[in-house]
């Protein structure tokens, strides 16, 4: 049955793009995209209880990594790309040696990863390499070798399919030995250590796949915008929509992202819709951060395991 | 197997643990006891390398793992619970153990089996499919024991696994730590529970004020003056025996 259900959905995501108009298919590879790095948030901020407000750095790390490479260096995207994850892997491990060391924990840690998204801002905000705050533009040249496409539905494909993968190291999570020793630490820290858990090695290593996977992210939004400043790849929104997601759908689940990511992105588009519809509301912007607020409350309140601990009593991993 | 060498622990002014020494043999049960406050818990998480002693030496089966991190003395093959105990509330029992199992296997089958083996052990076994946080104390004192069992230690330090619980509990897990020891785990345990260390325990040891004061078997520190005056006061041996 379950698997049935999964089978269906799939199929539906592949055919959904052929059939609905552009703009409805831009807003699914948005969805996809969003539950991508809202996964890579859940990694070490759901399952391994390692809560992060400053995710943006490593997306924002992805990002400056490839364009740069790109447009200064004259590297191919493609090979730019695991440039890019290998460095957002390295710095999410730089951020958890210096934190964990530090003995940071908890919203001692949250806080510390906000200052460091922070200055990466400021830094590529002052920076040359970065061209400050002017940003970089991708020179357009629509090939598939580029990294770039004529025919948007590749784009929606390939988040679709990084939002796959994303599910999967999930999953994996949910039956390794790995995954199990980052749910131990989030449950309780001393515990873990007792069981012989080397707590500080696992809590690196997470970061280091949440920060690699972030990057990714980070490149491939650069990819479909050929644009990014520093308030694009470093700024709080994106920390927040990642955490944001993550919550609504349900920290340390696998369909968690997802279902949270479906979930804003519908609302985005419905406040948008409303918006146009009733001018009234024209004045009430942004009106889906109101919704959003809104939402983040009640299940916070009601729902603390969001969305997903609706559809049964899905197994906290 | 054990050996604490003068083993010293202060926070600040305080001397928790001063020079305290103690020896555990393959194969034995022995009792730490003393009164509140006496540094019990803090000279076990010295020995488990949750605290870093100020000066001493301990050495597990003729290694020297003074200073070392918990996980490096679990593998050295010595492992602790929690007085307090500590489960990981939002995952099932079983998932609970497999942390521990996890220790000696990648396996996700073979975790999940021992860990199966373990909560039988224990007499956990119907209780499995439960979240940690579902547990009674009892439930949960045998779920701390049954993480750490997991781990395979060839010595086990439990705090308190008695503390809170009714005598037919207590009897029960009387029952359950003898068959760990003949399974061939040394244990060496805290305990307030007179009644548990003099059946259970072969020796004891009776730590006050952070100092070991008397070793010997659970009869002869019933006799110990010094063990009596250190519970109730100055002098109390003398009036006792009047």
């Amino acid at each position: 049955m379950r698997h049935l259900a999964l089978a269906a959905a799939l199929l539906a995501a592949v055919v959904y793009p052929l059939l609905v108009p552009n703009y409805l298919a831009t807003v699914g590879m948005l969805m996809f995209f969003t539950a991508f790095i809202g996964q890579s948030w859940n990694i070490s901020g759901g399952f391994a209880g390692q809560t992060s407000f400053g995710h943006a750095a490593f997306f924002g790390v992805g990002a400056y990594t490839s364009t740069i490479l790109q447009v200064t260096y004259g590297w191919n995207p493609w090979l730019a790309w695991p440039a890019a994850m290998a460095m957002g892997g390295l710095v999410g491990a730089g951020i958890a040696v210096l934190s964990f060391r530090a003995g940071l924990r908890g919203s001692y840690f949250a806080l510390i990863t906000l200052a460091f998204a922070e200055v990466f801002r400021i830094a590529a905000n002052s920076a040359s390499i970065t061209r400050g705050g002017l940003g970089m533009l991708i020179k357009a040249d629509q090939r598939p070798i580029n990294f770039q496409f004529k025919d948007q539905i590749w784009i929606y494909y390939l988040a679709f399919a990084l939002c796959l993968v994303s599910l999967l190291i999930a999953w994996w999570l949910t039956r390794s030995r790995f995954g199990a020793r980052l749910v131990a630490i989030r449950e309780n820290e001393d515990a873990a250590r007792a069981l012989g858990i080397d707590v500080f090695t696992e809590k690196v290593k997470v970061l280091a796949l949440s920060g690699a996977m972030c990057a990714a992210g980070g490149t491939f939004y650069a990819q479909k915008y050929l644009y990014i400043d520093p308030n694009i790849a470093f700024g709080i929104d994106k920390s927040v929509e990642m955490l944001l997601v993550t919550m609504v759908g349900g920290a340390g689940t696998i369909f968690g992202p997802l279902i949270g990511s479906i979930a804003l992105t519908t609302i985005n588009e419905l406040t948008r819709a409303a918006a146009s519809v009733f001018p009234a509301l024209k004045n009430v912007q942004p009106l889906s951060l109101i919704v959003y607020g809104a939402m983040l409350v009640l299940i916070v309140a009601r729902l603390p395991d969001g969305f997903a601990s609706l559809l049964g009593r899905r197994r906290h991993a | 197997m054990l050996e604490v060498r003068e083993l010293s622990k202060a926070f600040g002014g305080l001397k928790a643990v001063d020079q305290a020494s103690l020896d555990v043999r393959a194969g034995e049960i022995v009792g730490l006891i003393g009164p509140n406050g006496a540094g019990k818990t803090t000279l076990f998480a010295t020995i488990a390398g949750f605290h870093k002693p100020d000066a001493g030496r301990i050495s597990l089966q003729g290694h020297d793992i003074t200073g070392m991190a918990p996980h490096r003395i679990c593998a050295a093959g010595m492992v602790r619970t929690f007085q307090i105990t500590q489960p990981f509330a939002r995952i099932s029992v079983r998932e609970n153990i497999m942390v521990g199992a996890y220790f000696r296997t990648a396996d996700r089958h073979e975790a999940a089996s021992l860990a199966e083996a373990v909560a039988n052990q224990v007499g956990m076994g119907d209780q499995l499919d439960r979240p940690g946080s579902d547990l009674t104390v009892a439930g949960r004192k045998r779920l701390e024991l049954a993480r750490a069992l997991a781990t395979r230690p060839a010595l086990l330090l439990l705090d308190e696994v008695m503390a809170g619980l009714n005598p037919t509990e207590i009897a029960e897990i009387v029952q359950v730590i003898r068959e760990v020891r003949r399974a061939g785990v040394t244990i060496l345990l805290i305990e307030h529970v007179m009644q548990a260390v003099t059946s259970l325990a072969e020796r004891v040891y009776v730590l006050n004020q952070g100092r070991m004061i008397a070793e010997g078997t659970p009869a002869a520190i019933a006799e110990n003056p010094e063990v009596v005056e250190a519970y109730l006061g100055h002098g109390a041996a003398r009036v006792l025996r009047a």
